[in-house]
């Protein structure tokens, strides 16, 4: 009783003009930014001859766009590719990143720490340097152009085991002697012990890997070269470029590409801000 | 390391001996069982291509015909061109005017966002929503903004206010800021989310304490708030000037037409490291531009190592 009084007085203590405006003016400014977004999903229920009319409620919005786009585009197939790429090098991740993040952290054994040292240092290579020769390395396998190709760069990495390996520091290693006396063997105790006591930061690992993915840019860019193997954001900028001055098509393309993420992200707010807040501890 | 009961139990340490070591060597498997592909996939994809990549800075190659070793060649053409030295300085245009501005309004939206508590959640997701966008695609939306009137949304509202025209993208001086808005733009979300953890970090008893001394607002952040920040400042300046050393996606995106254009302006190093490699195909001189982009990127890293140990 006496705690919801107090917070129904801290509410009332709340309410001041100071924190009012305050509050304005955050909104307003969360607002303009999502302005591009709002904007973006406004063009592309313009017709064509709608666009010069800048407001931001069209006068007849129509999906005729979104028809157009979808049935003579390479939109599905490229959403298609993008959720091969991003479903399986998460799903990759998820598994190697936390094997290894396990082993550093749960087990002593020599060249632990050499090890360690030697996958924290590739943090410190961009992937720009790496590119070149990953070309060349897929040119010589016959990788360029397919979804390996795409892919391989990201099957496990440096953050994700870094990640991983803080948080099994936490799992208390009396769980995992149990189960050993249990007779389990080592495979068993990490995914069936180990595994469910780090949830929020696989979670967190997931949407990151995801999202990375699905948005990534500079790689797909080089190692495709057939319109049947473009991700999303490189069909999108061809398809943006052939469109040339048709806002209307390109809005709806981009709009196309975001509303996956946008989707993604209404469903797990929760979980992708405590996610970047942990990676961003952490890491 | 043995421990001294050890000692005490000498008549059955053989026995005790026998299991415990065989314990450790199906450790051992289990453990190099389970890095065995990590490992393989991280001296392939990772270390080989590092070393290949430093190997090819040293030689000419157009993937036709052999590649052929030029020493430091590549380095000394890159140093006397002066599209090189264009492109180097354009990139740290991004870096100089981009990093500051995008900690100053990430800190205040995070310092005012922490500080309220209606629809907070509501708030903060249309803060951080265009972090998890498309970058490719919001270029595109803002490419389209800085169009000129009538299709340009901001010339139309300085039309309307009774401003000139401004050519955003085709005008030397202008594209280079309008590109850096949509970077920044791009990644205030995520920041203001690890300024707003940083806030979060800080006891209480800290700020109760400074009110009891009577210290107000202003001075409880400049003496409480912003020191305690200092880690979160730091990862994220280093943060953020990463981003900017690597910009690729928006430049990219809004200058297809013209790569880099106008007149190269907007060009930042990696954009010309692909043009260099993937149009040009000259893979040596590629290489040493990256070399160049991974030892900044080192320094920049490496400052915040000692920025950090100074601190403790």
């Amino acid at each position: 009783m006496t705690a919801t009084a107090d917070i129904r007085e801290r509410r009332m203590r709340d309410i001041r003009p100071g924190r009012i405006i305050r509050w304005t003016i955050l909104f307003i400014g969360g607002v303009l930014m999502v302005t591009p977004l709002l904007y973006m999903f406004s063009t592309s229920l313009k017709t064509p001859g709608q666009i010069y009319d800048l407001r931001l409620i069209p006068a007849a919005p129509t999906l005729a766009n979104y028809v157009e786009v979808l049935s003579e585009g390479e939109f599905p197939r490229w959403f298609l590719n993008s959720s091969i790429v991003a479903i399986v090098v998460t799903a990759s991740n998820l598994f190697f990143d936390s094997l290894v993040g396990y082993t550093l952290a749960k087990f002593r054994f020599r060249g632990r720490r050499l090890i360690f040292i030697a996958i924290l240092s590739t943090l410190m290579i961009p992937t720009e340097m790496l590119v070149i020769p990953w070309y060349l390395m897929s040119a010589q396998f016959g990788w360029l152009d397919t979804y390996w190709g795409i892919m391989f760069p990201g099957m496990t990495t440096a953050f994700g085991t870094f990640l991983m390996k803080q948080f099994f520091e936490t799992v208390p290693d009396d769980f995992l002697e149990a189960a050993r006396i249990d007779g389990m063997n080592e495979f068993t105790i990490w995914w069936k012990i180990a595994m469910p006591l780090v949830t929020p930061a696989l979670s967190a690992l997931a949407i990151f890997t995801f999202l990375g993915n699905w948005t990534a840019f500079f790689w797909p860019l080089i190692v495709t070269t057939s319109k049947e193997l473009y991700t999303l954001p490189i069909g999108l900028t061809s398809f943006a470029v052939e469109q040339a001055i048709r806002w209307e098509m390109i809005m709806t393309g981009a709009a196309l590409a975001t509303i996956p993420t946008l989707l993604v992200f209404l469903a797990l707010q929760r979980y992708i801000v405590r996610g970047v807040m942990l990676a961003g501890l952490k890491g | 390391m043995t421990h001294p009961t050890d000692h005490d139990t000498v008549p059955t340490r053989p026995l005790m001996n026998q299991p415990r070591l065989s314990m450790r060597m199906r450790s051992a498997v289990w453990v190099w069982t389970f890095l065995a592909v990590p490992l393989v996939f991280y001296v392939v994809i990772r270390f080989y291509p590092t070393f290949n990549a430093f190997w090819l800075s040293l030689t000419d190659w157009d993937l036709m015909s052999d590649a052929e070793f030029i020493g430091l060649e590549n380095y000394r053409d890159m140093f006397a061109d002066d599209d090189f030295w264009k492109t180097f300085w354009n990139t740290f245009e991004y870096l100089i005017y981009g990093t500051p501005t995008s900690l100053v309004i990430a800190f205040v939206i995070a310092y005012y966002l922490d500080k309220v508590r209606f629809a907070h959640n509501f708030l903060r997701a249309l803060y951080f929503m265009p972090y998890i966008t498309t970058a490719a695609a919001m270029a595109w939306v803002w490419r389209w903004f800085y169009q000129p009137a009538p299709t340009g949304l901001i010339n139309g509202v300085l039309g309307e206010a009774g401003i000139g025209q401004i050519e955003f993208l085709k005008s030397t001086t202008w594209a280079l800021p309008s590109i850096m808005v949509t970077a920044i733009w791009a990644g205030l979300g995520f920041q203001i989310i690890i300024f707003m953890a940083g806030l979060r970090a800080i006891p209480d008893t800290y700020y109760e304490a400074a009110r009891m001394d009577g210290l107000g607002e202003w001075a409880i952040l400049r003496k409480i708030t912003l020191p305690l920040l200092k880690p979160t400042m730091v990862f994220l300046v280093v943060f953020i000037s990463i981003a900017f050393l690597r910009i690729f996606d928006q430049v990219y995106n809004m200058t297809t037409n013209d790569p880099g254009g106008p007149l190269g302006s907007t060009e930042p190093l990696v954009l010309m490291i692909y043009q260099t490699a993937f149009s040009s195909y000259d893979m040596g001189q590629a290489a040493a531009q990256t070399v160049v982009l991974f030892t900044i990127l080192l320094v920049v890293s490496l400052l915040q190592l000692w920025v950090l140990r100074e601190r403790t």
